[in-house]
């Protein structure tokens, strides 16, 4: 909001001490009491287990519709009592489904999920803090989240009762409930988030019929979170459940699925809290590779189009990421992206952050890179050379210049002859770059002269152009 | 047959020097170099290396490897999708101008939102560069590729074309049109259905009255409810169009209901940009409707549950209410928004008082000065005397207005208080800010009343303890000599300022000297006598101080005052103590001394002696 921008203008410290006043206000945050009406005073009803077998039902569905009733725990001192019938009732329901068998019966489930419904989905409010940084701020809480907390546990027993049955289930927990289910995904509060994504990959373990529904919808997450809002909090959460989903895909893999790996797994790299989610995606994308190794190629091409140019905190998550990935690649897949992948780790070794390089230079304690390396060592000791002889004279930092020093060693060892040619050619090749690098400015100034010279030829031709417009309104 | 071949050959070469000077290889090896900053110049130079390879090749060679080379870096793409907007000279002109459109085709489909924006951008411009006949030829069948594409980014750039291309193409061309915009507005994807429904209120316009009707409201309605909030808040701002667009008699039957509905939606999002939007809707929808409709809506809006949505009605109160029919606005603003104004003011959110403090003063000129005195100014009071400091300060930025309405007596008596507590707050900043609206406050009550209620406060923060404060002040009474003139400066600022020269304190010395040099510079020449006579004899004394601060201090105000002196005073008075400052013992005041000496006043002849001549 620009509201906070102005006061900053006006006083640098009233930023913090907001910041100050919203801790004390936190857990603040809730839409969920939107209902202007004021709730009817609870009043308690026998308890499930005295009751006789033949009324337990029925005081089964009394209960759980007690349970929709909403309360304003913005307010902390209104309906305590209420408030208090409400959690103790909500317990008893958690312990009524997870303890007993043959308890849902068909008629249950609407009134189930009627009261899942009504007490978790809600549009989310407002982030309190307009620039909610999740690395660094503290999160705002859901104020409801004694009797939340509850109703998530309820649906969560209630998924795994072993009486579930999803054919029953399914008119209740549609796509509509899944919608609504993963918008909550956005939510601040990290409690509720990680209930949501156990109660998620529940569903789509027991729902078939949901399942397209639920990656279509995930796919819509993020795409609008990478190129609309860039803002959901659940990125990791989501991940997290599509890592394990990714796990069970068939082979081959569908063109969808290779679809959302390129066009949605690969740009979320771009994001910029990516440091948040980043060991999920990660692992997504690794997954992918393991099932299918064909797709190493588009999805190495795909990072490096991507690589973060200015953020060097990024560009060592990145550089993780390659590493993970090279673990696993195979010999004829990294012939294929040896050229591209080198230029750019040539670059990160060479990068003036100390740890954007070592991150680099470590990829030479890994035995299976070195041996990838070893093998191509003729392909790669070129691309390497530049950098790796520059730094091992200019870099600041004496760690990275003793790494380099040994990656050199360790690369000379690999083919001694190349090593010296390339040695004996550094001043030659750098005088040749000069000499391009000087051709390329002699062209440009030729072509910026030729623009000059020329503006008369641009000028013709746009009245050219107003010549035919008045002609044509002339006719 | 060698030597006379030379000369020949070479002036060959010149002769089709295009081809040898500027080969398209060279060119298109600089738009694919490996380096992204180096491609992105190149892209950039794009009209450049066009005007080098004239129309003909340019649309040959150059536009062809474009379109194939679509993928690249997201910045060399944007930088590329904008060039080609300005292209249609560089290929031969309006006759040409559908060659640009295949790499603009592409790049209406990459995923970077921006990239795909740019593109748009560009394809609409030169949508208008084709001739009807182009344009159907060439133009609405990329529209319609577009539209029926697989992935969502080509449909979603699509929703962008519809409506430049519509009023100029058949009618037949014209269903077809609007059936690819109904379909996309029922799209699958939720990025899809956004982008139809940003877009529907500038497709509205474009379309005949008829189908305004019949297409555009069920569009319109279906949107409104869509299932998620990002695609009905977008609804909301068609509505403002859609509503402009129909007759008055059809607004209840057509628009009202959605928009009922939206200003009650569940979302906060969706009330949000009703809150937002809420003048254009109130000028759209016309008197009628605004009164039996609108102000109990923007009631609900001021009272929402949500933070945001209220600052977001508090933002509009005064437009709103300006707005209103004449004949009983005094009578909706003092029964129906009025009470919930107040409520406002003492809102638990401060955005929410603070969007209301900005606006509030503006009520008073629309309810005129008993009611202002009667209702507005408790309200005024209360917010100035907000704990926030912003709320303080949009109450104070917009004094001016309820001066106009009350008189200066009136405000004096029942602001002033507040405003001279706010100038000694214990927070700097928040003196710092009164400070700056000094010059404002100063211009809006006169010179006597600032005589008698102001003057004394701006010349205490002249000594305060924080420089900022110290600093600010001397600026403030530099616009305050800029709005009330010299003579007033002589009269009620210079004695206290050069009072302050004997100061104990070497910070109150120092100021003095800051205070001169603004002074002098604010009355020049034409009041030079202030300064010779009064100011420039304290100066000279200053250099004998004891703390180097100050004459280094002494050094750099000479150099000032300088151009208003006359040569005379300049040689007899000014001279010898800047020569004795340079041989001081302190480096700095020697280093300022010299800087002074050398300056161009004592060097050659003043602006006075050039004036005198």
């Amino acid at each position: 909001m620009s509201a906070i921008s102005a006061s900053e203008k006006v006083d640098g410290f009233t930023r913090k001490s907001m910041r100050k006043a919203q801790k004390q206000r936190k857990s603040q945050g809730s839409s969920q009491y939107r209902t202007h009406s004021t709730p009817v005073e609870l009043s308690p009803l026998p308890q499930l287990k005295d009751a006789p077998s033949t009324e337990q039902q029925e005081l089964f569905t009394q209960k759980l519709q007690q349970c929709c009733m909403l309360f304003d725990f913005f307010d902390s001192v209104t309906d305590l009592k209420s408030k208090e019938i409400k959690r103790a009732t909500l317990n008893e329901l958690v312990d009524y489904v997870s303890t007993n068998r043959g308890v849902l019966v068909e008629s249950a489930y609407p009134e189930i999920t009627n009261m899942i419904t009504t007490n978790i989905f809600r549009t989310l409010p407002p982030s309190e803090n307009p620039d909610f940084d999740p690395e660094e701020d503290e999160p705002t809480l859901e104020a409801s989240w004694p009797h939340m907390q509850l109703v998530y546990e309820f649906l969560l027993r209630f998924l795994e009762n072993p009486d579930f049955q999803p054919s029953i289930a399914k008119r209740y927990i549609d796509q509509k409930f899944v919608q609504q289910l993963l918008e909550l995904f956005d939510s601040e509060d990290p409690r509720e988030r990680d209930f949501l994504k156990t109660i998620l990959h529940r569903i789509y373990g027991k729902f078939l019929g949901l399942r397209a529904f639920i990656r279509k919808q995930i796919n819509n997450i993020f795409l609008r979170f990478i190129y609309e809002t860039e803002h959901f909090n659940g990125v990791a959460e989501l991940l997290e459940i599509l890592g394990s989903i990714i796990n069970g895909f068939a082979l081959p893999l569908k063109a969808e699925h290779k679809q959302f790996l390129m066009k949605v797994l690969i740009p979320l790299h771009t994001a910029k809290g990516l440091a948040l989610f980043h060991a999920q995606l990660a692992y997504c994308v690794v997954q992918f590779l393991e099932k299918d190794p064909t797709l190493t190629e588009p999805v190495i091409r795909g990072l490096l189009k991507f690589w973060p140019k200015t953020c060097s905190q990024k560009e060592v998550m990145f550089l993780g990421e390659i590493e993970e990935i090279l673990d696993v690649i195979e010999p004829t897949q990294f012939k294929k992206i040896q050229e591209p992948l080198f230029k750019q780790i040539s670059k990160c070794v060479a990068n003036p952050h100390f740890q954007v390089a070592e991150r680099a230079l470590y990829f030479w304690n890994n035995e299976y890179i070195l041996s990838l390396i070893e093998e191509n060592i003729d392909k790669i000791l070129p691309i390497m050379f530049c950098s790796l002889y520059r730094i091992s004279k200019e870099h600041w930092n004496p760690t990275i210049v003793a790494l380099v020093y040994n990656v050199l060693k360790t690369l000379m060892e690999m083919n001694c002859t190349l090593f010296d040619e390339l040695t004996s050619s550094y001043k030659a090749d750098r005088q040749r770059e000069k000499k391009k690098e000087q051709e390329r400015d002699e062209l440009w100034k030729k072509l910026d002269e030729l623009r000059l010279s020329n503006p008369a030829l641009v000028q013709n031709n746009s009245h050219g152009l107003l010549c035919n417009k008045t002609l044509v309104l002339l006719r | 047959a060698a030597e006379e071949g030379g000369p020949c050959q070479s002036k060959m070469a010149g002769a089709d020097g295009d081809d040898s000077l500027y080969p398209i290889a060279v060119l298109i090896d600089e738009l694919r170099n490996e380096d992204v900053q180096l491609r992105l110049n190149s892209i950039k130079k794009l009209s450049t290396i066009a005007l080098a390879l004239g129309v003909e090749r340019t649309r040959t060679e150059l536009l062809p490897f474009l379109t194939d080379t679509i993928y690249d870096e997201d910045e060399v793409l944007l930088a590329l999708a904008e060039q080609l907007g300005n292209f249609t000279m560089l290929v031969g002109g309006p006759e040409y101008v559908h060659c640009l459109l295949p790499p603009l085709e592409s790049l209406a489909t990459v995923e970077e939102t921006v990239v795909r924006d740019k593109a748009v951008e560009s394809l609409r411009k030169i949508s208008q560069e084709h001739s009807p006949v182009d344009l159907e030829v060439h133009f609405e069948p990329l529209v319609k590729r577009l539209a029926s594409g697989d992935w969502f980014t080509s449909r979603t750039s699509a929703c962008g074309l519809f409506s430049v291309c519509y009023p100029r193409v058949s009618s037949t061309v014209k269903a077809e049109i609007r059936q690819h915009f109904r379909t996309l507005c029922s799209d699958d994807t939720p990025m899809v259905r956004r982008a139809a429904a940003s877009k529907l209120g500038e497709f509205a316009k474009v379309l005949e009255l008829d189908y305004v009707k019949s297409d555009i409201i069920s569009l319109f309605t279906a949107l409104a409810s869509d299932e998620q909030d990002s695609v009905r808040l977008l609804a909301v701002e068609a509505c403002v169009s859609i509503a402009t667009l129909l007759p008055q008699e059809d607004l209840e039957t057509l628009v009202m209901p959605t928009l009922r509905q939206a200003a009650e939606d569940k979302s906060w999002r969706v009330r949000y940009m009703v809150a937002d939007k809420f003048s254009e809707l109130q000028k759209a929808v016309g008197p009628e409707i605004t009164k039996n409709d609108l102000v109990p809506a923007f009631q609900n809006l001021l009272k929402d549950c949500e933070a945001e949505v209220r600052a977001a009605a508090a933002n509009k109160v005064k437009e709103f209410c300006e707005n209103l029919p004449e004949d009983n606005r005094e009578q909706i603003i003092m029964t129906h928004i009025l009470p919930c104004v107040k409520e406002l003011v003492s809102d638990t959110n401060q955005h929410v008082k603070s969007a209301l403090a900005s606006v509030i003063m503006g009520l008073s000129t629309i309810l005129g000065k008993d009611n202002t005195i009667e209702h507005l100014l408790p309200l005024f009071l209360a917010q100035l005397k907000d704990e926030c400091p912003e709320v303080r300060l949009n109450i104070i930025s917009n004094l001016d207005c309820v001066n106009e309405v009350i008189g200066i007596r009136q405000l004096s008596q029942s602001l002033l208080p507040a405003i001279v507590e706010l100038a000694e707050d214990a927070k700097w900043r928040v003196r710092l800010a009164i400070i700056e609206y000094m010059p404002l406050l100063a211009g809006q009550l006169g010179v006597e009343f600032f005589d008698e209620k102001l003057n004394t406060l701006c010349m205490a923060w002249l000594i305060d303890h924080v420089y900022a404060i110290r600093e600010a002040a001397t600026c403030n009474l530099m616009k305050l000599v800029e709005k009330f003139g010299a003579e007033w400066a002589q009269n009620t600022i210079v004695p206290k300022v050069l009072g302050m020269a004997n100061d104990p304190n070497y910070l109150h010395r120092m100021t003095t000297l800051f205070c001169i040099n603004v002074i002098v510079h604010c009355c020049g020449y034409p009041y030079r006598e202030i300064t010779t006579k009064q100011m420039l004899p304290v100066v000279l004394k200053m250099s004998n101080d004891q703390v180097a601060n100050v004459r280094f201090n002494v050094a750099k105000s000479l150099q000032k005052i300088g151009p208003v002196l006359d040569s005379n005073a300049l040689q007899t008075e000014v001279k010898p103590v800047l020569e004795k400052l340079a041989s001081d013992t302190d480096m700095d005041v020697k280093y300022f001394a010299q800087e002074a000496i050398s300056g161009e006043c004592l060097s050659s002849s003043t602006i006075v002696d050039k004036l005198n001549t």
